[in-house]
């Protein structure tokens, strides 16, 4: 059943946060890399090049604390360092589990390709993946950090399973890691974590699977930790109710790219968990103005009150241009503190948040 | 006695080199992927492509070589996707995977573009020029039109049968334009995957049957992802037009599709999907001649015309290393079968 979105979401509340309603905005986690980030992965495995690991690690270093930064600027209320350690979704944690083995990239669309692992033997546990991430962020950081970390339905269903009888079994194995990472990051701090899992999005029948993993991963997680679910580019309707027997706080989903067709899946029966919504389109290089953000956010008005709705982009930034990416943040952030203070005005009426349409 | 042939068709990988040149001259966005005419670096790079694939199949084994489709960024949509009355729509997903196209947007009367056939010729050229091809034949490849229909969006003809009968009569006016060939294999995966509707399988099969009319080749009408519905197979059997249908023994339950034979007859010859095309672990030939030879006892008939030996899907899901030792496989299985 779902977790207690109350106990844990006013932690993220800024001192200073000037009205009184608070939709809680955030990032879904990827952002795009400065191109001398790029070019700084390539230098390391260069032999003529005098670059080595440790200038990687510091430019690694620079880049997270610039794109963490950006994020503040921006004057989002929770930040994360734009993965910029990061390479892929599947292939930086299972470069990190004992288990994988890389075989070389495959096909995503056209010609374009991720490093899909194949599972050879049972997953296991070697060094923290995030921890240190955390940490560093976490340090050059004034507000709280969230860490987005990739579920273990979509490391299990997006790699090769040549190890387990069913690619399930391979799912709770995953699951299990992924609380061990979850607990050492709590440890460390951490207090908001978002569960990545865009495979449901591909088979969604396999729900029971997803949540079954979850209730793994939040076991003996305290619920003053927020711990979010992220989902993108699917049918709603196909997990929907079932998702609010998911041990989550914020439910966070891209609704943007289709022009918040599905938003009636959400209104029955009531939804549980927190909403996290997108309100910008990650996939679109025109940075939306900030009434039509208004206008996306009052969409998941219609749906939960204030006091249950996150806002934040549909997904990951980190394919747009990176002035795209900050103006669409920004606009994201200035739309949100607008509609917090309407709210507050008694302008927007909240059992017909878009009544003005 | 059945003739056994081990062949590959469809998509395969793209050699890791050309994945990085090919990056490097067309960009990642949706308007830089396969138009049907791009420029001559990207042509001879996909020269070198074909070449390779050619290599790989000799090199391995098998008995009929394909072209490779390293040109079909979209996937079984690309014979739309490079023709003049199409649009280029969103990046939709590719079936249940984690893979995507772009939408083909029909929006005028469909017409000759012969991209298919260029390709298939400088394979023959590349096949009679070989060192070792010995008895190797060429098979083509096509998507079947019950799915290139499903898979595309019809913004012109406004019917979903006249669409089909159009995308039929498509892809018919391609194949008439193709080089000598010996097979053709029409890829069906939505048979499985979003069957017609109780009442329309004929319109399907009408399609399909349209389709193989157009060749003189021995047609096999290749499903994946899983067993056909019961129905829909003996439709399929008594009405595409098929010397052979290809059924998935790795996806789905096979014995479904061993009930369908057992009480629906079969074609004349079969195409066995044997080799995960989804997967990286590598079959051993021995276990694949093993699966033949299970699938064969199940069923009432002595023998067929021919076995093919083929992948369940496509190969483009593999990394390189693993689709080559799974064209291996194959070959082997032929031989340990013989």
């Amino acid at each position: 059943m779902v977790r207690n979105p109350d106990a844990n979401r006013d932690q993220f509340r800024p001192d200073d946060h000037p009205n009184d309603a608070f939709l809680l905005t955030t990032v879904v986690g990827s952002y795009p890399k400065p191109k001398w980030l790029n070019r700084a992965d390539e230098l390391v495995d260069d032999p003529d090049s005098k670059f080595d690991a440790d200038d990687l690690e510091a430019a690694h270093d620079d880049a997270a604390r610039l794109i963490t930064h950006e994020h503040e600027r921006a004057g989002v209320d929770t930040v994360v360092d734009g993965e910029m350690r990061r390479n892929e979704m599947v292939e930086f944690f299972a470069d990190r589990i004992d288990g994988y083995e890389f075989n070389g990239p495959v096909k995503v669309w056209g010609h374009n390709y991720f490093d899909k692992p194949s599972v050879v033997e049972s997953v296991e546990y070697d060094e923290p993946w995030l921890v240190d991430e955390f940490e560093f962020t976490s340090s050059v950081a004034e507000r709280p950090v969230k860490v987005p970390i990739t579920g273990p339905y979509t490391l299990g269903f997006w790699a090769f399973n040549e190890a387990y009888p069913s690619t399930e079994e391979l799912v709770y194995d995953l699951a299990d890691l992924v609380n061990e990472e979850v607990e050492k990051l709590v440890e460390a701090g951490a207090r908001y974590i978002q569960i990545d899992e865009p495979a449901l999005a591909t088979t969604p029948e396999d729900h029971a699977i997803v949540g079954e993993a979850l209730e793994r991963i939040a076991a003996g997680i305290p619920e003053e930790v927020r711990i979010g679910l992220h989902v993108c580019y699917g049918d709603y309707s196909r997990v929907y109710p079932e998702v609010n027997d998911y041990p989550i706080d914020e439910f966070d989903i891209e609704l943007s790219n289709g022009d918040y067709e599905q938003i009636p899946v959400l209104e029955e029966p009531e939804l549980e968990p927190d909403l996290a919504l997108g309100v910008v389109d990650a996939h679109t290089a025109e940075v939306e103005s900030v009434e039509e953000i208004k206008q996306n956010i009052c969409q998941g008005l219609r749906v939960v009150p204030p006091e249950k709705l996150t806002i934040s982009p549909d997904c990951g930034l980190k394919l747009l241009p990176r002035d795209v990416a900050y103006g669409k943040t920004e606009n994201m952030v200035t739309a949100v503190r607008e509609v917090e203070a309407e709210i507050d005005a008694g302008e927007i009426d909240l059992d017909n948040p878009l009544a003005d349409d | 006695m059945t003739e056994r042939v081990a062949a590959t068709p469809g998509l395969y990988p793209l050699p890791d080199r050309a994945k990085e040149t090919l990056s490097d001259l067309k960009g990642h966005q949706k308007g830089d992927l396969m138009s049907g005419d791009e420029g001559e670096a990207i042509v001879s790079t996909y020269d070198g492509v074909r070449a390779t694939y050619v290599d790989h199949q000799l090199e391995a084994g098998l008995d009929l070589l394909t072209e490779g489709q390293g040109r079909w960024d979209d996937m079984i949509a690309h014979p739309l996707t490079v023709s003049d009355a199409v649009e280029t729509g969103g990046i939709v997903r590719y079936y249940d995977n984690n893979n995507f196209y772009r939408d083909p947007r029909v929006v005028d009367d469909l017409g000759f573009s012969g991209d298919v056939a260029r390709e298939l010729e400088t394979a023959r050229e590349l096949l009679a020029g070989a060192d070792g091809a010995g008895d190797a034949s060429l098979a083509a490849t096509l998507p079947g039109p019950y799915s290139l229909a499903e898979l595309a969006t019809d913004e012109h003809y406004g019917d979903a049968a006249e669409f089909q009968a159009a995308i039929a009569e498509f892809l018919a006016g391609e194949l008439d334009a193709f080089p000598a060939h010996e097979t053709l294999f029409l890829f069906e995966p939505s048979l499985v995957t979003n069957p017609p509707a109780e009442g329309d399988e004929s319109t399907a099969t009408d399609a399909i049957a349209t389709v193989a009319a157009a060749t003189d080749a021995d047609v096999v009408v290749q499903t994946f992802y899983g067993a056909l519905d019961e129905k829909l197979y003996a439709h399929l059997v008594d009405e595409a037009g098929a010397d052979a249908l290809g059924l998935d023994l790795v996806a789905g339950d096979r014995d479904d599709t061993v009930y369908n034979v057992q009480e629906f007859g079969s074609t004349d010859s079969l195409a066995l999907g044997l080799v995960d095309g989804q997967n990286t672990l590598v079959e051993e030939p021995a276990t694949l001649a093993e699966r033949v030879e299970w699938f064969e006892e199940q069923v009432p008939v002595d023998d067929f015309d021919r076995t093919y030996l083929t992948p369940n899907t496509e190969l483009f899901y593999l990394p390189t290393n693993k689709y080559r030792a799974k064209l291996s496989a194959l070959a082997d299985a032929a031989e340990v079968l013989d």
